[in-house]
């Protein structure tokens, strides 16, 4: 088709090669080209100029110098005298710590609060039409100054701390729990446990090539649940069942040993949780609404009850129309990770924002978070399409 | 129009927007004294040094010590804007032209003077950090608080000076880092941290003026650093640099000289060539900083001398309650010096 009106466009007016569709285009692609380029190269040009005459630092060189300020959490190892190229890396375990966490906790709140909004219970779907209304419409930011706040507190002082359990004390420090002291057999477990998934997948494959076969059906989701608990359970009995726990212990001022929950994490990550799952709510509630109704009606005519009709006919075809829009969802969770900048969670923006204003480095640090919350979306982004297209209805 | 004149358009506003740009590398004073006023970075609200009353008056030893500036070039001590500032910004809004001069409780350190492009010029305050704890914690002295939560603001020397010294001394502690001071403080008194650390005279100010309690808080003996609040200018105008540094030292020399706000006139036939000098009686200090004559006498007249500055918003009858200490002058055992005027 493109190629009879272009050669048509030839033929009618050979003379003018500006009157050619296709130079046309091509010329004005290439306009578009040189615009954009040009002004990119006149935006960074001016800004490495506008730097060289105030006199200011560039480049990457202060990463290796020695970071000199303290972190509150630190998931992998870090003190004062390490480089800030550590300092940065320590923001991004913490970024992704608290995204990973809130994606999951997100995705279930958000799937048992949009199928109880289409419950036949009127209290239920009352409560999670509510809840969904009342949150989507709050400020992220004043959320979590919110849950801050009330930790802050509400929770008592350490000295007066809740001690619901032996071993676990609540304060406004955070929620203290006992660490298990580490063991090599734990590696171990931890290998059995993926050995214990492999298996079950491949069980779980079987059985359905023999139900797809026979019709006879198998037990798979049981059989692999004994198998994920029990292998690692035998390989901690083989290794002599080591359990020495690290008990919380107020010294001072604060708990030492154990495991911290900061007040900081918990405001983010029930302010993330509770924020987004408003919106995934809704996108489950809309995804199982496009499933035409016959669907469910079909599935009663055949005896199926209403649970098994939500698990194996609706949502496994709702699915597909919720997919698309919760990566958005997924996305914006990590985006708004770097809201923790105002409650003093340390993660990347926080502490590269530390970095900047004690290098002057700050354009330096903003295209590192920039560069970090590229990748880390369109590998979201990535996983997600991959899934999308797994889920995706197959004509056959 | 058709694409070839959107393009040209395009093209042409790109290329003045590049010749924009250049140009405003100018001198800082020029533009200054183009607008009418001067553009100063203030702390986003510290009783003492820069806060806003219920009219939106700002008052503070840093304010005033712009309006001096103000009266100095301009006659006129309320020719200035005032631009809050918090910790993370404020050099960003200095380089970026944002305001023209910062007098915001800034520590002058060696890395801020190389890496930021940011000359300063005089110290205004001579301060150090200090801690603040809650009286029911029986801490008395700093070198108690290992093991300790503390509150601190990001991107300050505070921060790195707390971190020094807790390595210096073989002491551990925990830091819950955040931007905003409003909300720093209100974490600490709600009880999220043990201790509170900034400069000795915000921690003066913000128990007088942000604690449920007042008197359920102390201040530790111990200062851990030496921090020379000083005025920041960006680089690339000395002359503006110069009027910044030595308006301030006018004032000293007022109060060295015993010139206040209200007794100047009384100065006007007096003998002595430092007092002349320094109220245009004889001619040239004026003319060498490219200023009107009258540029010190509209400064202290209309603002008042350095010591005037200090006892209106940070002294002893103030709520901050602050002794003169390091900021007396010279010849009362103190740091503040100002070169002759001459």
């Amino acid at each position: 088709m493109t190629m009879d009106v272009a050669a048509a466009g030839t033929a009618v007016r050979r003379g003018s090669a500006f009157n050619d569709p296709r130079l046309r285009s091509i010329f004005y692609q290439a306009v578009l080209l040189l615009v954009v380029i040009g002004i990119g190269w006149f935006l960074v040009s001016n800004l490495i100029h506008n730097r060289e005459v105030r006199g200011i630092a560039t480049g990457y060189g202060f990463l290796n110098r020695e970071a000199g300020f303290a972190i509150a959490e630190t998931p992998i190892s870090y003190t004062p005298s390490d480089p800030y190229s550590r300092a940065f890396l320590v923001g991004l375990v913490n970024t992704l710590k608290v995204s990973i966490l809130g994606i999951i906790l997100a995705t279930l709140l958000g799937v048992v609060v949009g199928v109880s909004r289409l419950s036949s219970n009127w209290l239920v779907a009352k409560l999670a039409a509510g809840y969904v209304d009342l949150v989507r419409n709050i400020p992220l930011t004043v959320q979590l100054l919110l849950w801050a706040g009330l930790i802050r507190v509400s929770a008592p002082a350490p000295r007066q701390a809740a001690n619901p359990v032996p071993g676990v004390f609540i304060s406004n420090r955070g929620i203290q729990v006992p660490s298990i002291e580490n063991n090599p057999i734990f590696l171990w477990v931890v290998i059995a446990a993926l050995v214990a998934l492999v298996i079950g997948w491949g069980i779980a494959r079987w059985a359905r090539q023999r139900q797809a076969a026979t019709g006879q059906p198998f037990h798979s989701f049981w059989v692999g649940l004994a198998l994920f608990i029990g292998l690692p359970l035998v390989v901690w009995l083989a290794g002599g069942a080591p359990a020495a726990f690290e008990i919380p212990e107020l010294k001072g001022f604060n708990f030492q040993g154990g495991w911290t929950l900061s007040p900081e994490f918990a405001a983010m990550l029930l302010g993330l949780t509770v924020y987004t799952a408003s919106f995934i709510a809704e996108i489950v509630r809309g995804g199982i609404l496009a499933v035409s109704h016959g669907q469910t009606e079909a599935a009663r005519a055949l005896g199926l009850h209403s649970g098994v009709t939500l698990r194996r006919i609706i949502l496994p075809q709702a699915l597909r129309m919720i997919i698309p829009p919760m990566t958005s969802q997924y996305l914006n969770i990590t985006k708004n990770s770097s809201l923790a900048v105002v409650i003093g969670y340390p993660e990347l923006v926080s502490i590269g924002n530390t970095i900047g204003n004690q290098t002057g480095q700050v354009v330096e640090a903003i295209s590192i978070f920039m560069a970090v919350y590229l990748f880390i979306s369109l590998s979201i982004s990535i996983g997600m399409n991959v899934y999308n297209r797994r889920m995706s209805l197959r004509e056959r | 129009m058709n694409f070839r004149t959107l393009l040209a358009a395009g093209v042409a506003a790109v290329v003045a927007a590049g010749f924009a740009a250049s140009a405003q590398a100018g001198a800082t004073f020029d533009a200054i004294k183009q607008r009418g006023f001067i553009q100063c970075g203030v702390n986003t609200g510290l009783a003492g040094f820069a806060l806003p009353d219920s009219q939106g008056k700002w008052t503070g030893l840093d304010v005033d010590t712009c309006r001096a500036l103000a009266a100095a070039v301009f006659g006129d001590p309320d020719k200035v804007k005032f631009t809050p500032l918090n910790a993370q910004v404020r050099f960003t809004a200095l380089q970026s032209g944002e305001v023209d001069v910062l007098a915001r409780n800034t520590t002058w350190s060696l890395s801020r003077n190389t890496s930021l492009g940011l000359d300063f010029t005089a110290v205004n305050f001579y301060d150090g950090q200090g801690f603040m704890v809650a009286k029911s914690l029986g801490v008395t002295s700093a070198k108690d608080l290992n093991g300790a939560t503390i509150c601190v603001q990001p991107g300050t020397t505070t921060e790195l000076n707390l971190t020094d010294w807790f390595r210096a001394n073989k002491l551990e502690f925990k830091p819950v880092v955040i931007e905003k001071l409003e909300d720093v403080e209100s974490a600490f008194f709600s009880g999220r941290c043990d201790a509170y650390t900034t400069d000795a005279s915000g921690l003066a100010a913000t128990r007088a003026a942000k604690a449920p309690k007042p008197d359920d808080y102390i201040i530790l003996p111990e200062i851990i650093s030496k921090e020379p609040l000083a005025i920041g200018v960006r680089q690339g105008d000395p002359q503006w640099a110069n009027i910044t540094r030595w308006v301030f030292n006018a004032q000293l020399q007022a109060e060295e000289s015993g010139v206040t706000s209200a007794n100047i006139d009384s100065f006007a036939d007096s003998p002595d060539p430092t007092i002349q000098r320094l109220l245009g009686k004889t001619p040239g200090m004026g003319e060498a900083l490219g200023l009107p004559e009258t540029w010190a006498y509209n400064a202290i007249k209309q603002v008042g001398n350095y010591g005037e500055m200090f006892e209106r918003n940070v002294g002893e009858k103030t709520t901050l309650g602050l002794k003169r200490g390091l900021n007396a002058l010279w010849t009362q055992g103190g740091l503040q010096y100002a070169p002759p005027i001459r």
